[in-house]
C-alpha cells in the first residue's frame, strides 16, 4: 500500500528504444514507460530518427517491451511513423496489445492537421498596425461615448417624467457607497493638500512680506479648482473603477443579457442609479472637501503664521465671494456625469474574459481622470469668458 | 496496482456551510479502474462531495484518502505532486477566460513538465481531436465557445496529463445525443486503455447505463446505496425507484 502510494512518475521512469537490423527490416525495440513525462526526453531523438536516412525496406516498431502507455506516447510514435511514411519508408507497429491498439486507433488522423498558428507580421507592420488600431479605438471611443451619453440622457429624462421607474433602493445604496464611504479619504486628502498649499504659499509670499495673502491663495485656489478636482479624481479612482468592475463582471456572466430577457432595462437597473448617485454625491463631497481644505490652510496659518483663528476666518470671508465657491460646486455634477458615464460604459464594453474586466477598469479610470481635467480646463475658459 | 483496490476512500465525512449540513457521516469507496457514477437529486451535495475530495473544501469531520494518502493533512508541495495524477472537469467548464482552448489544455504541461512548444502544440491538437472538437477551435477563447464545446474543451484539459483519476461533474449535460454517445465511448475506451478511474457526477441515464461499473446514490446527507444498475433496479427505496423506474429510465433501459 505504502509503495503504490508514491506517484509512479516520481520514480523517474524512462522511455527508450534501440534499433536492430534484421535483413531488410529495421526493428525499433521500444522499452520503458511511454507516458507523458518520460516521453519528453525521447521526443527530440525520435524527431531526428524520422528525418534520418535509413537503409531498410521497412521499419517496425516493436511494442513488446513497452510498460505503461498513454496518449502522449501514442502520439509521438504515430507521428514518427507518419513522418517516415510521408518520406516513402514503410513503417508499422508490431506486437501491440489490445489496449495499445485501441489507443493507436483513438489518437487518429485528425491530429496531423498542422496546429493552427497565427503568423507573426514583421515588426514595422505590427507597430503601424497598433498605431492605426489605437487611432481607430480613439475615434470609436469618442463616437460610442457620445452615443452612450445620449442613451443615458434619454433614460434620465424618462426617469424624471416617470419617477416610479427610479430604483430608489439601488440609488441610495450607491449614494452610500460612492459618497458616504468616500468621506474619510476625501476629508483626509483635502485637509493635507490645503495645509500643503498654505505652507508653500506662505513661504513664497513671506519674501514679499505678503504672507497674510496666504489666506486668499488657499481660499480661492481651493474653492475654485483644487477642491473639486481632487474630489473628482478620488471618486473616479474609487467609484468609477468599481462601476466598471461590477457591471463588467455582470456582463461576463451574462447577467445583463438575462436582465434584458426578463424585460428589465439595464439602463434603468444599473446605469441611471449609479450616474444619479454620483451627480448627487459629488457636489456634497466637494463641499465637504472645500471646508476641509480651508481648515487645513487654517491650521497652517494659525501654527506657522501665528494668525488667530478669528482673523483667518475674517480674511477668508473677505476673499471669498459667492462665485468663488459657486464655480467649484457648479462643475461637480458635470464631472460626476462624466465619471459615471465612463465607468458604466466601460463595464458594458467588457467581453468574455476576466482580463477584459481588468483592462476596461484601467481604461475607465484613465479616461475619466483625463476627461475630468479637460472638462476643468474648458470650464476655466468658460468662466473667464463670462467674467466670473 | 491491482484493480479492485480502493483508490479513493471517504470515511465519516461531514461537511456543512454554516447551519446547512450537506453531508453527515458519509462513506464511499472508489476502486481503481472503475467508473463510478454519483447520482442524487439537485442540491444533495454531489458537487460539494467532489470539491471536498479534491481538497477545494475542507471537511468538517472525517477522512478522505486518495491513492492511499490522506490529502487533508498533507503539506502543500506534496499535495501538488499528487494533483497532477488527476484531471477535473467542473460543472461549468471553468476554463481560463484569458487563454485560448489550446493554451488552456497546455496549462498542465507548462506547470508540471518542461515540454518543448512544438510537442505541446501537437499534444494539444491530439486532445482536441480526441474529445471531438474541430481543430479550428484551438485558437478560440472560452467566451467564443458554445456550451457543449466548453464541456469538451474542459474535458480535453482534464485529460492533458493522462491522469489516473478523472473527476467529471455532469460531463454530458449540454452535449447533443451524438456527442454524448461519443463521450461515453471515449470514457470507456480510456478506462480500458489507460486504466483510468472515473468519478462521475451525472444525471444522464444513458451514460450511467453505458459507462458506469457502479453507481452511488446520494440522499439524506449520505450515500444510501452503492451498486450496479441491477442493484439500483432492485432497490425498494422510494427515490431510487422513482429515479430508475421513471418514464425516462424506462426509455434508457429499454435496450437492455
Ligand atoms: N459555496 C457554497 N456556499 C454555501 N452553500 C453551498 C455552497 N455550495 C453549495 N452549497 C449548498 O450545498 C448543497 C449541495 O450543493 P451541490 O452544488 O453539491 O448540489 P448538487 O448535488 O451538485 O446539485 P446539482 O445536481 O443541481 O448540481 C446545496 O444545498 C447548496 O445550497
Ligand atoms: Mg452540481
Amino acid at each position: 500500500m505504502a509503495k503504490t502510494a508514491i506517484a509512479p512518475d516520481l520514480e523517474a521512469p524512462k522511455a527508450s528504444y534501440r534499433t536492430e537490423v534484421r535483413g531488410r527490416e529495421l526493428r525499433v525495440m521500444l522499452s520503458g514507460d511511454w507516458v507523458v513525462a518520460p516521453v519528453l526526453s525521447v521526443d527530440d531523438e525520435l524527431r531526428a530518427f524520422a528525418e534520418a536516412s535509413h537503409d531498410a525496406d521497412e521499419i517496425v516498431f516493436d511494442m513488446s517491451g513497452v510498460g505503461r502507455f498513454d496518449t502522449a506516447g501514442t502520439w509521438v510514435l504515430e507521428r514518427t511513423a507518419a513522418q517516415l511514411m510521408a518520406r516513402g519508408i514503410k513503417a508499422r507497429f508490431d506486437k501491440a496489445n489490445e489496449a495499445q491498439q485501441t489507443l493507436f486507433d483513438k489518437v487518429g488522423e485528425g491530429a496531423y492537421a498542422d496546429p493552427v498558428r497565427i503568423p507573426d507580421e514583421p515588426l514595422v507592420v505590427q507597430i503601424l498596425a497598433r498605431i492605426g488600431a489605437a487611432v481607430l479605438v480613439l475615434a470609436d471611443g469618442a463616437r460610442d461615448g457620445l452615443g452612450f451619453f445620449g442613451t443615458v440622457v434619454a433614460a434620465l429624462g424618462r426617469t424624471i417624467r416617470h419617477p416610479s421607474r427610479l430604483r430608489v433602493v439601488s440609488l441610495i445604496s450607491h449614494m452610500e457607497r460612492a459618497g458616504f464611504d468616500a468621506l474619510p479619504l476625501v476629508c483626509l486628502l483635502t485637509f493635507l493638500i490645503g495645509a500643503v498649499v498654505a505652507q508653500q504659499g506662505a513661504s513664497q509670499l513671506a519674501r514679499f512680506g505678503a504672507d497674510v495673502f496666504t489666506v486668499n491663495l488657499v481660499a480661492i485656489i481651493f474653492l475654485r479648482e483644487v477642491g473639486i478636482l481632487l474630489t473628482a479624481i478620488i471618486v473616479a479612482g474609487r467609484s468609477g473603477s468599481a462601476f466598471t468592475a461590477e457591471i463588467g463582471a455582470m456582463k461576463m456572466r451574462e447577467e445583463i443579457d438575462a436582465m434584458r430577457t426578463l424585460g428589465l432595462d439595464p439602463m434603468d437597473m444599473l446605469v441611471v442609479p449609479r450616474v444619479l448617485a454620483l451627480m448627487i454625491m459629488l457636489p456634497l463631497l466637494t463641499f465637504i472637501g472645500d471646508i476641509m481644505g480651508l481648515i487645513g490652510g487654517g491650521v497652517v496659518a494659525v501654527t506657522q503664521l501665528h494668525m488667530s483663528p478669528g482673523v483667518y476666518i475674517e480674511r477668508a470671508n473677505s476673499a471669498i465671494v459667492f462665485w468663488t465657491f459657486g464655480v467649484g460646486i457648479l462643475k461637480a455634477p458635470f464631472m460626476a456625469l462624466v465619471i459615471g458615464l465612463i465607468g458604466c460604459q466601460s463595464g458594458l464594453e467588457v467581453t468574455g474574459s476576466a482580463e477584459s474586466v481588468g483592462s476596461q477598469t484601467t481604461r475607465s479610470v484613465v479616461r475619466s481622470i483625463f476627461l475630468v481635467i479637460v472638462l476643468d480646463a474648458l470650464f476655466a475658459m468658460f468662466f473667464t469668458a463670462v467674467g466670473i | 496496482m491491482a484493480s479492485g483496490e480502493a483508490i479513493i476512500e471517504v470515511k465519516g465525512l461531514t461537511t456543512r456551510f454554516g447551519d446547512n449540513v450537506v453531508h453527515e457521516n458519509l462513506n464511499l469507496e472508489v476502486r481503481r479502474g472503475e467508473i463510478i457514477g454519483i447520482v442524487g437529486g439537485s442540491g444533495t451535495g454531489k458537487s460539494v462531495l467532489l470539491h471536498t475530495i479534491l481538497g477545494l473544501k475542507k471537511p468538517d469531520a472525517g477522512n478522505i484518502s486518495v491513492f492511499g494518502l490522506d490529502l487533508t493533512t498533507m503539506p502543500d508541495d506534496e499535495r501538488r505532486l499528487q494533483e497532477r495524477r488527476w484531471g477535473v472537469l467542473f460543472q461549468d467548464g471553468a476554463l481560463f477566460s484569458g487563454l485560448t482552448v489550446a493554451q488552456n489544455i497546455q496549462v498542465p504541461f507548462r506547470e508540471h513538465l518542461n515540454m518543448n512548444p512544438v510537442l505541446m502544440d501537437e499534444l494539444a491538437a491530439v486532445k482536441i481531436e480526441m474529445v471531438g472538437l474541430r481543430g479550428s477551435a484551438a485558437v478560440l477563447y472560452p467566451s467564443e465557445l458554445s456550451g457543449g464545446m466548453t464541456k469538451r474543451a474542459g474535458l480535453a484539459r482534464a485529460l492533458a496529463l493522462d491522469p489516473e483519476i478523472l473527476f467529471l461533474d455532469e460531463p454530458t449535460a449540454g452535449l447533443d445525443p451524438i456527442g454524448a454517445t461519443a463521450f461515453d465511448e471515449l470514457i470507456t475506451d480510456l478506462k480500458k486503455t489507460l486504466g483510468l478511474t472515473v468519478f462521475m457526477v451525472t444525471h444522464d441515464l444513458d451514460t450511467l447505463r453505458a459507462t458506469c461499473d457502479r453507481i452511488a446514490v446520494l440522499a439524506e446527507r449520505r450515500v444510501i446505496l452503492v451498486g450496479t444498475i441491477d442493484d439500483m433496479l432492485r432497490s425498494s427505496y422510494p427515490w431510487i425507484r422513482e429515479y430508475f423506474h421513471g418514464p425516462r429510465a424506462r426509455a434508457a433501459f429499454a435496450a437492455r
